[in-house]
């Protein structure tokens, strides 16, 4: 198999083993690596924190997890929630903290989607790897008696793969612990989700990002405007890593000084006044006005989900308009907006749903 | 000789003038020689590729614009059997250019070994190029290719099936180091939120009509052409905002006399789009849905794709029709448009779609004529 993905790190074939641990941007590239690797490394890496007490907002799985840190036993783990809340880095933290960096290479196996994890790979590789014996420790770590495979994005793992996990989890749970991160729990068979202790991951909510932000802000020296921190929980939505990222790229793409416009144009958000500007146009132009907005909306290539997901927004902040046409409008817009996810033609979609919306609003 | 959208296709970042503001953030942002994963997205025509070139340009100088095409095939190892894949490439010593969505169901695949392979590894050309390079810099002053990365350009990533998008995530993360990835595409919101959120987005507007007029003459100027106002803005209303539709058009009236009267060359298959929606409202009957039928398949038959075939008709039926059933017939369009996705025989919807607007059409004319 090219590019075998056992990702032990110390293949010299991967790059950076992992950012988050060890020599950041240790690049096995060739004679010139004159990459500012530091500086061009994302910040989502760089300020992801290496220790599981610095996770904010998760303060139920930290501390139910105080006490594995410390080397005592560790069950298999179950986390699951929305993206950027911190799965993945508890994940990486724990095995950070238990084995150091070196010894982490020889006890952690990481799998996630990028990787092929149908149940032959599950079969082989990770079969291989849980019945490997461990060895001895290393000074300053706690180094418990056994190792760790994570399975990222493991709601995207088949039901075959899953299946054929059960067994392994139980035959191997002497020397082997199993991290499984996901979105939708739903998407994991029983099976599993019953041989695991289940964390839930909340939200980021706006005190606890601001923090983090304030201080990735000061460290990098980007000043955020009045408004900025606002529209950037806004924008995130609980999502630690959408608005870490967002922050480098907005900085990034224009000064160190980072307004609130700056920051939704970045992100994709369509201007108030053009979403203004539809309803308007719904409410009281005619049909010809409603295709040439919609038209020009499509030029100016803003994505058709955000306009119908601010549209939505809009009307039910709307004043003079009778509730049961507000829920109509709201309920085409939901059916179109699952037509433009299945791949539907965007312009005739937004056109059917703003067309809908002026029927609705112009008749008495 | 190269079509006038090539020829006169701008090299470099501060040659543009229609995206003058993203192109001169791009160039404060490549300026470092530092390159972050970007993601541009607009309607086709707008300049998507345009500003990518320039940015590869930009970040490795004139030498990124020596090409080569080719037709690789890869044996993908999986599991349980063994596929090939065949893909067409295009690159430079310090780029790759790739449509994954093209190996259809198999994009995963692609995405998990070649992309994978391709971002972690660097070719041992580009390494000997570059120090060749750097030994011809230090006799002449050649434009210094400033980065040990290579670069990626994925088009149409928005075709990627979500598996596939899935796997993009962790390898965009992971081997930043070696490679930064280039993205282009015309549907944002089919681009899921992990991927979209560790690119710079770039939102690439289509060109105004204002703009494009100008640009056609200025174009025609360099062709030594005397383009006259009102000819620049009739090709500049009938282009739909599509720089590229704009100098087609342009090159083909050049070829008569320019003049204002001159009548645009539109292309055959809307001229034949124009004429079946003359045809559904010409008369409703079963015979007449039978002939439409024929048109409908012979421009499948000439690959025009279906969905582009729905909004054409549409907004040909909507020029023509009362306002009164103007919306009827976008919401049938949509419903079976969205259907043909799910489906997989276009012919059935778009068929559908005609006799339901004859249907819509023949009512209409019943109740307000007798």
């Amino acid at each position: 198999m090219p590019g075998s993905s056992l990702k032990l790190g110390a293949a010299p074939a991967n790059p950076a083993p992992h950012t988050g641990f060890g020599a950041p941007g240790a690049v096995s590239a060739g004679p010139s690596t004159t990459a500012p690797a530091a500086e061009s490394q994302p910040w989502v890496e760089k300020y992801r924190p290496a220790k599981v007490e610095d996770v904010v907002h998760q303060q139920q799985v930290v501390d139910a997890l105080k006490s594995a840190v410390q080397g005592k036993d560790l069950p298999h783990m179950l986390f699951y929630g929305p993206p950027g809340t911190g799965k993945t880095t508890t994940a990486l933290a724990i095995t950070g903290q238990l084995f150091g960096p070196e010894l982490r290479k020889q006890r952690v196996l990481e799998l996630n989607a990028s990787d092929e994890r149908g149940i032959q790979v599950v079969r082989e590789k990770i079969k291989s790897f849980a019945s490997l014996a461990v060895g001895s420790g290393v000074a300053g770590y706690p180094c418990p008696p056994f190792k760790v495979i994570i399975l990222d994005e493991s709601d995207f793992m088949t039901k075959d793969a899953q299946n054929a996990l059960r067994r392994i989890i139980e035959q191997y749970s002497k020397t082997t612990r199993f991290i499984f991160c996901c979105n939708y729990i739903t998407r994991i068979i029983e099976p599993l989700t019953s041989r695991c202790a289940k964390f839930r991951f909340k939200p980021v909510v706006l005190e606890s990002l601001t923090e983090r932000i304030e201080h990735i802000c000061g460290r990098e020296g980007v000043t955020l405007e009045a408004g900025a921190l606002a529209a950037l929980a806004t924008v995130a939505g609980g999502d630690m890593r959408r608005a870490i990222s967002l922050l480098q790229s907005t900085a990034r793409f224009n000064s160190n000084v980072i307004g609130a416009e700056a920051l939704y144009e970045a992100a994709g958000v369509v201007p108030n006044s053009e979403i203004e500007d539809l309803l308007g146009v719904c409410r009281s132009g005619g049909f010809s006005d409603v295709e040439r907005r919609v038209r020009e909306m499509v030029c100016d290539s803003y994505p058709v989900a955000q306009i119908l997901l601010q549209f939505q927004e809009a009307v039910v902040r709307a004043e003079g308009v009778e509730d049961l046409k507000k829920a109509e409008v709201c309920q085409k817009l939901a059916s179109v907006d699952a037509a433009v996810q299945a791949g539907a033609n965007e312009e005739l979609q937004l056109l059917d749903a703003l067309g809908f919306a002026h029927k609705v609003f112009s008749s008495a | 000789m190269s079509l006038w959208v090539d020829k006169h296709r701008p090299r470099c970042l501060d040659q543009l003038r229609v995206h003058s503001k993203p192109a001169r953030q791009l160039q404060k942002l490549l300026a470092g020689g530092d390159c972050p994963h970007l993601l541009f997205y607009g309607p086709s025509g707008a300049g998507k590729k345009t500003l990518c070139l320039a940015s590869l340009r930009e970040l490795f100088g004139p030498s990124v614009e020596k090409l080569r095409t080719e037709q690789k095939t890869w044996q993908i190892q999986l599991p349980s059997r063994k596929i090939e894949v065949e893909l067409a490439t295009v690159s430079s010593n310090y780029h790759l250019e790739v449509s994954p969505a093209d190996a259809g169901r198999r994009d995963v695949h692609v995405v998990q070994e070649i992309i994978k392979e391709m971002a972690k590894t660097r070719s041992s050309t580009s390494v000997f190029q570059q120090q060749q390079q750097q030994q011809e810099q230090e006799a002449s002053l050649v434009k210094p290719a400033k980065c040990a990365y290579k670069v990626l350009v994925i088009n149409q990533v928005d075709k990627l099936s979500s598996h596939a998008q899935h796997a993009l995530r962790r390898t965009l993360e992971k081997y930043s180091a070696t490679c930064r990835v280039i993205f282009t595409c015309t549907n944002l919101s089919k681009v899921m939120g992990p991927v979209r959120s560790r690119c710079v987005c770039v939102r690439v507007k289509a060109p105004s009509t204002e703009e494009i007029s100008e640009l056609v003459s200025e174009v025609a100027g360099k062709e030594r052409k005397e383009v006259p106002r009102g000819l620049a803005n009739k090709i500049a209303a009938s282009s739909e905002r599509s720089m590229r539709r704009a100098l087609l058009m342009l090159e083909t009236a050049s070829l008569g006399k320019l003049d204002e009267s001159q009548e645009l060359q539109l292309p055959d298959w809307e001229l034949f789009i124009k004429d079946v929606a003359q045809e559904i409202l010409r008369e409703q009957t079963p015979k007449n849905l039978y002939l439409v039928r024929g048109k409908l398949y012979e421009l499948l038959v000439n690959c025009v794709p279906a969905d582009t075939i729905f909004c054409k008709l549409v907004h040909e039926l909507l020029r023509k029709v009362d306002d009164t059933i103007k919306y009827d017939i976008v919401s049938t369009a949509a419903t079976f448009e969205h259907r043909m996705r799910l489906g997989t025989k276009p012919i059935f919807h778009l068929e559908a779609f005609v006799a339901k607007t004859m249907s819509i059409y023949k009512e209409w004319s019943i109740s307000n004529f007798g």
